[in-house]
C-alpha cells in the first residue's frame, strides 16, 4: 500500500467513515501489522493536535471580537492606562530640573542642527518623487469603456471621473471621511474617489497640511452610503524599527498589498513627521496606509527616493490627530470621530487585507 | 438553578466556544482581574494578556471534559490570573510585595503546568504549519482548520476536481507530519 492510501485509509478510520466490515478488516491488518498499529496511533496523535489547534484558533478569534465591543463599552480600560499616575507625579518633582535640563538641550540641538544640517544636503530635493500616477490613455480608455458599460447596466453608481491622475486614500470616519496626501489634492481640480468595487463618488478637501503632507477628503456625493465598523484604528504612539508593516494601494487600477518593515525613524532629510519604511511601492501608492500587524495604522506613504531602492517615506500616523485638531479650530463644523479599535488583531493577514479592503479608496481627478 | 449548576452550564458553553457565554465571563469577571493587575504593577495591555491567557487555560479545560469546578468560576479565573501575573512579574524582575483584596484563591500549578504543555504544543503546529509552505499551508488550514469541504477547496485553489485536491492535501499532510513529530522529538 502506498503512503498516501494509507493515510487516507487511516483518516477514515479515524472519522469512522469505514462500515462495519471494513472497520473489522482494518483492525485485523491494524493487529497483525505493527508498522501500520504505529501509523494509526501517530495520525490520532496528529488529528488531535490539529483539531486542538483549529479549537484554539476560533475561540482567541472569539476572544479578540469580545475585547473589542466590551474595550467599545468601557469596560476594558484602553491601552497603557497604569495604576497610579506615575508620570504626573514625576513631572512635578522633577518640574525645576527638567526645565533647566530642557532649555540646555534645546541650546545644544540648534547648534547641532546647524552643523548637521550643512552636511546632510547631499539628497537632492528631485530625487524624491512622490507617488501619484498619471493614467496614461490606453487605462482611460479602458476606464471609460467600463464605465459606459456600468451605465448601461444602472448598477454602479459611477460618474465618469476621466481621471488624469490616480493616489490612494483611507476611510477615516464612516461618514466619508478621507485621509490622503496633501500633494496629491493640490494637483487636483476636481476630485473622485474608488472603491475596490469599481464605484466612484464626488469629494472635496476639508483641510489641506502641507508640511505633514496630508489632506482631508469628504465624500460629498449623495450616493455615498455611511459606512459603521472601520475595523483599524490609528496609532498615537511611535512604532519600533523592524516592525513589520503592510500596504494597501492603488498603483493600479485594483487595490495592491505590500509588505515590509520600518526602517528609519525619521524621513527624508530627519524629517521627524515621517517614517522610512522598506516596502515595494510606485506611483499610484501615495496615501496609502501603513499598518503594523495588530492592524493599527501607523503611517501613511507619501514618497519615495528614486535614486535609492527601497526608500520609501511614511507620513506618521500620530499627525492625523493633529490634523483632525486643525480642522476643529479652523471653526469647520464637521465634526469628525477617529476610529479607536482595531477588529484586526490576531486575525491572519489575508483576513486582515479582506477587511481592510472596502475602506481603502482610489483618488483620482484632474 | 444553584450557582453550581449555572456556571457548570457557561463551562459546556465555553467547551463549543459560544460567543455569548465568553462575553459573559468576561462581564463578570474582567474588571476584577483588570483592577488587580492595575494596582500592582501592570498596565492595561498586560492586564488583557493576563485574562486572555486564563480564558484559554479554562477553555482548555472545558474541552477536555473532566473539568470538576470545585469552587466558584470567580475563584478559580482569579487564582490563575493571580498565578500567570505574579511569574510574568518574575520574569520581567518587577519585584515588590503583591496588593490585593483578601480573595479566597485555589491551588491552579498542575492546571498551568498542563496549559504550558499544551501551549508548547500549539506552537509547535503552529511552527510546522509555516514551514510546509504554499499551497500546502493554506491547504491544510483550509481543511483541518476552517473545516472547508473538500468540493469548496478545490474550487478555492483552483484544482480542476476534488479527488485532485485531495491527494495534494494528503501529500501535504505527510509533509507536516514529519516535520511535527521531528521537532515534537527535539522540542520534548
Amino acid at each position: 500500500m502506498d503512503e498516501i492510501l494509507l493515510i487516507e485509509t487511516v483518516e477514515r478510520y479515524l472519522k469512522g467513515e469505514m462500515n462495519q466490515q471494513e472497520s473489522t478488516f482494518f483492525e485485523e491488518i491494524r493487529k497483525k501489522n505493527p508498522d501500520i498499529d504505529q501509523l494509526v496511533v501517530e495520525h490520532t496523535f496528529l488529528f488531535n493536535e490539529l483539531d486542538k489547534q483549529a479549537g484554539i484558533k476560533a475561540f482567541k478569534h472569539n476572544l479578540y471580537e469580545v475585547e473589542n465591543k466590551l474595550t467599545e463599552e468601557g469596560i476594558i480600560a484602553k491601552k497603557q492606562l497604569t495604576g497610579k499616575a506615575k508620570v504626573v507625579f514625576l513631572w512635578k518633582k522633577y518640574k525645576r530640573s527638567i526645565a533647566v535640563a530642557a532649555s540646555i538641550a534645546g541650546i545644544v540641538s540648534i547648534v547641532t542642527t546647524a552643523v548637521i544640517s550643512t552636511y546632510n544636503n547631499k539628497v537632492e530635493k528631485s530625487d524624491i518623487t512622490d507617488l501619484m500616477a498619471k493614467v496614461n490613455k490606453t487605462e482611460k480608455d479602458v476606464a471609460s469603456i467600463k464605465n459606459s458599460i456600468n451605465d448601461n447596466t444602472g448598477i454602479k453608481h459611477n460618474p465618469n471621473p476621466n481621471p488624469g491622475f490616480r493616489a490612494t486614500g483611507f476611510l477615516i470616519d464612516g461618514k466619508g471621511f478621507i485621509v490622503t496626501n496633501a500633494h496629491v489634492v493640490n494637483r487636483l481640480k476636481t476630485i473622485y474617489v474608488g472603491n475596490n468595487k469599481g464605484e466612484y463618488f464626488s469629494a472635496q478637501t476639508v483641510y489641506t497640511d502641507n508640511n505633514a503632507d496630508l489632506a482631508v477628503l469628504k465624500i460629498n456625493d449623495t450616493a455615498f452610503k455611511t459606512i459603521s465598523n472601520i475595523p483599524y484604528s490609528i496609532n498615537k504612539g511611535n512604532s519600533n524599527l523592524g516592525e513589520q508593516i503592510f500596504t494597501l494601494g492603488y498603483p493600479r487600477k485594483e487595490i495592491v498589498y505590500g509588505e515590509g518593515y520600518l526602517s528609519a525613524k525619521s524621513g527624508n532629510e530627519g524629517d521627524s513627521t515621517a517614517y522610512q519604511v522598506s516596502v515595494s511601492v510606485n506611483p499610484g501608492n501615495s496615501g496609502g496606509p501603513v499598518l503594523n500587524k495588530k492592524g493599527e495604522i501607523i503611517g501613511i506613504i507619501t514618497s519615495k527616493n528614486s535614486t535609492a531602492d527601497g526608500v520609501v517615506f511614511a507620513a506618521k500616523s500620530k499627525n492625523i490627530y493633529k490634523l483632525i485638531e486643525a480642522v476643529k479650530n479652523s471653526g469647520d463644523t464637521v465634526n469628525i470621530k477617529l476610529p479607536s479599535n482595531t477588529a484586526l488583531r490576531g486575525l491572519d493577514r489575508e483576513q486582515q487585507v479582506k477587511k481592510m479592503e472596502d475602506f481603502v479608496f482610489m483618488v483620482v481627478g484632474n | 438553578m444553584s450557582n453550581l449548576e449555572q456556571e457548570k452550564q457557561l463551562l459546556e458553553g465555553l467547551a463549543l466556544n459560544d460567543r455569548t457565554v465568553v462575553e459573559a465571563i468576561y462581564r463578570d469577571n474582567y474588571p476584577v482581574i483588570q483592577s488587580f493587575i492595575l494596582n500592582n504593577n501592570g498596565n492595561s495591555d498586560e492586564a488583557r494578556d493576563i485574562f486572555q491567557e486564563a480564558m484559554i487555560v479554562i477553555y482548555e479545560k472545558a474541552v477536555s471534559g473532566n473539568f470538576e469546578l470545585n469552587c466558584l468560576l470567580k475563584t478559580y479565573i482569579y487564582s490563575v490570573c493571580r498565578r500567570l501575573w505574579l511569574k510574568r512579574l518574575t520574569q520581567l524582575q518587577r519585584y515588590g510585595s503583591l496588593v490585593e483584596n483578601v480573595e479566597e484563591t485555589v491551588a491552579v500549578e498542575e492546571d498551568l503546568e498542563l496549559h504550558e504543555k499544551h501551549n508548547a504544543d500549539f506552537i509547535l503546529m503552529e511552527k510546522a504549519m509555516n514551514k510546509i509552505g504554499e499551497p500546502c499551508k493554506s491547504l491544510l488550514d483550509a481543511y483541518y482548520l476552517q473545516k472547508k469541504n473538500m468540493q469548496e477547496i478545490a474550487a478555492d485553489f483552483g484544482y480542476t476536481n476534488a479527488d485532485n485536491a485531495k491527494t495534494q492535501k494528503y501529500k501535504c499532510l505527510v509533509r507536516l507530519k514529519k516535520l511535527f513529530f521531528a521537532q515534537y522529538k527535539n522540542g520534548n
